[in-house]
């Protein structure tokens, strides 16, 4: 099922910053991007423990470099979107309980952005809310009715969960580029990714304003055992609790034979 | 050693895990509880998300019951005819459970109906026990040899009809009680994602008077079919049972279940219901604590979007 649906959520991925960005029609940037992925494909087996994706690229220009005003770029990498809830608890009558909560329709399971400089000082808000780059822009669209009066502080608190165990992320400064024309960025996967197709970008800068941008797709799956098992669970689950069940039965008779065997020498 | 979780989606250390399985394990075969009380609230302490917490320690409780089983029946202590009629009462409670776990989290605050059992239930029973325990150790130690305990001092179990010989147990009951007690367990444990051992021992002892000796191996036989019966459910309608968190958690649990079997045959009876009395009032203060103290983060993610 999930993998049928990919491609589709692969291509609706990389139509909605399209569409925003075709509205002005701009004349061909004086400076493009040229940048390439040290791999496209990420697999997950059962030793994963997180994985280096190494982003490259030059900027290609017909003209000499511009004078003035210095030249910055941002890498970004999106991992698949999820729906979440975020609840907040309350103390009501001596207890501690659930009291509000903010579904989010489309956060993205991983988010990382590499830049050259601290992002406050390279983008403008304007630019930030026209391409989605920082963390809290990532966030799409809140899902049901809204129960509480203000949203803000749960979404301030998800970001925050998640920078703690990584799965958020902003890199200020660690973008290289070399005589305004070659950068490389590393960014680490972290080893509890969601399978899917995550999306780079990369954003080229020159006085507040993206003058071009790349994309880029990384496809994240699972493979050998961690493949067949996901797809079992999935498609065959009654088969693939029998076998879970054996598994346990077979190992409860196997430890009880052992330890009559070791107690009879 | 990091090992990629394929169902519960996150990498964890293996060697936590079969330790974590261990300990329980050990629980399960000293005590006759299941041990999912101790193992679904671990899980959630080390990441794994909290509905494959549920489902897969149910898989785990299967192969410690059904090793401390085998060890039990060798040793001549399990009813099973009282098994039987326990596990009717079991699937019929427990499938209600699971109905009752869904109406609850469509009214929401189901995490705190779930909490508010594991500490009224974990309390109740534990307080009760270790006083009576006490009790009968300081009694023992007084006058010497080990009087019997006094039974069928719940006089209501022989007056009611469909009345069953337990021979095992040297008891001659109605089955009505004895179904009824399977399906409140299985209730409670469908609600609260448990195999319910730690209310079945105690149960067993006080309303239905088996003796401490046969106690053990019956609740372990029973909880090794419910929590079979509650795995393959979790598999089939939530696809929340990760069978390689399982494996692991399952080669700590059978040594553990073996180990603690051994070690309970030399243990005596009331010593050993002081000691699970304890650990039951333990987790009960833990969660308790939670309720009460201020938490550090009062914000939590939950996965998908809650009606």
């Amino acid at each position: 099922m999930r993998r049928a649906f990919a491609p589709l959520l692969a291509l609706m991925l990389l139509a909605l910053p399209l569409a925003a960005q075709q509205a002005p029609a701009p004349a061909p940037p004086s400076e493009q991007i040229v940048a390439g992925l040290s791999r496209d494909d990420v697999d997950i087996t059962t030793s994963f423990d997180g994985s280096e994706i190494i982003i490259y690229g030059a900027i290609k220009r017909e003209t000499r470099i511009p004078q003035g005003h210095p030249l910055d770029v941002i890498v970004a990498v999106e991992g698949p979107a999820q729906t979440l809830t975020v609840r907040h608890k309350e103390r009501r009558l001596g207890i501690w309980i659930n009291t509000g909560r903010v579904s989010i329709g489309s956060a993205p399971s991983f988010y990382a952005v590499a830049t050259t400089r601290p992002l406050h000082l390279i983008l403008p808000p304007a630019e930030d809310q026209r391409y989605r780059v920082s963390i809290p822009l990532a966030m799409r669209a809140f899902a049901g009715p809204m129960e509480v009066e203000d949203a803000v502080p749960y979404t301030a608190a998800l970001i925050r969960l998640r920078q703690a165990n990584g799965l958020y992320r902003q890199d200020d400064g660690t973008v290289r580029l070399a005589e305004q024309t070659l950068f490389r960025a590393d960014v680490r996967l972290p080893a509890n990714l969601v399978e899917g197709f995550y999306s780079t970008r990369i954003f080229l800068l020159r006085d507040g304003q993206v003058i071009d941008t790349f994309r880029a797709p990384i496809e994240v799956r699972k493979v050998g055992l961690e493949r067949w098992l996901y797809r079992l669970a999935l498609e065959q689950p009654f088969i693939y609790g029998i076998m879970s069940l054996a598994i346990a039965v077979a190992a409860g008779w196997a430890a009880s034979a052992a330890f009559r065997l070791v107690k009879r020498p | 050693m990091q090992i990629y979780l394929p169902i519960a989606e996150v990498a964890v250390n293996a060697l936590t895990l079969i330790g974590l399985g261990g300990i329980v394990g050990l629980m399960s075969g000293l005590f006759g509880v299941g041990g999912g009380f101790l193992i679904t609230p671990l899980l959630f302490f080390i990441g794994i998300p909290p509905a494959i917490a549920v489902a897969t320690g149910a898989n785990q409780v299967v192969a410690s019951s059904f090793s401390g089983v085998l060890a039990h029946v060798k040793r001549k202590t399990v009813d099973f005819r009282m098994g039987w009629v326990l596990l009717a009462g079991g699937l019929v409670g427990s499938s209600a459970g699971v109905l009752l776990f869904n109406l609850l989290s469509r009214l929401g605050q189901v995490d705190l109906v779930v909490q508010l059992c594991y500490v009224v239930f974990l309390g109740l029973i534990g307080a009760m026990m270790l006083q009576e325990s006490l009790r009968a150790l300081h009694r023992a130690r007084r006058s010497g040899p080990i009087k019997p305990m006094r039974r069928h001092q719940h006089g209501w179990v022989h007056k009611w009809p469909l009345k069953m010989k337990f021979r095992a147990s040297g008891l001659y009951i109605s089955s009505i009680p004895v179904l009824l007690v399977g399906a409140a367990v299985g209730v409670l444990g469908a609600l609260m994602g448990v195999g319910g051992g730690f209310i079945m021992v105690p149960a067993m002892i006080y309303l239905l008077g088996m003796p401490t000796k046969v106690v053990i191996g019956t609740s372990l036989f029973q909880i090794t079919f419910l929590s079979a019966y509650t795995t393959l459910m979790h598999a089939v309608s939530s696809n929340t049972v990760d069978v390689m968190l399982a494996v692991l958690l399952i080669v700590g649990g059978v040594t553990g279940a073996q180990i603690g079997t051994h070690l309970g045959a030399r243990l005596r009876a009331e010593q050993l219901r002081i000691l699970l009395a304890l650990l039951v009032l333990a987790v009960c203060g833990r969660l308790a604590l939670d309720l009460f103290l201020r938490p550090d983060e009062l914000y939590s993610i939950t996965p998908g979007i809650l009606r």
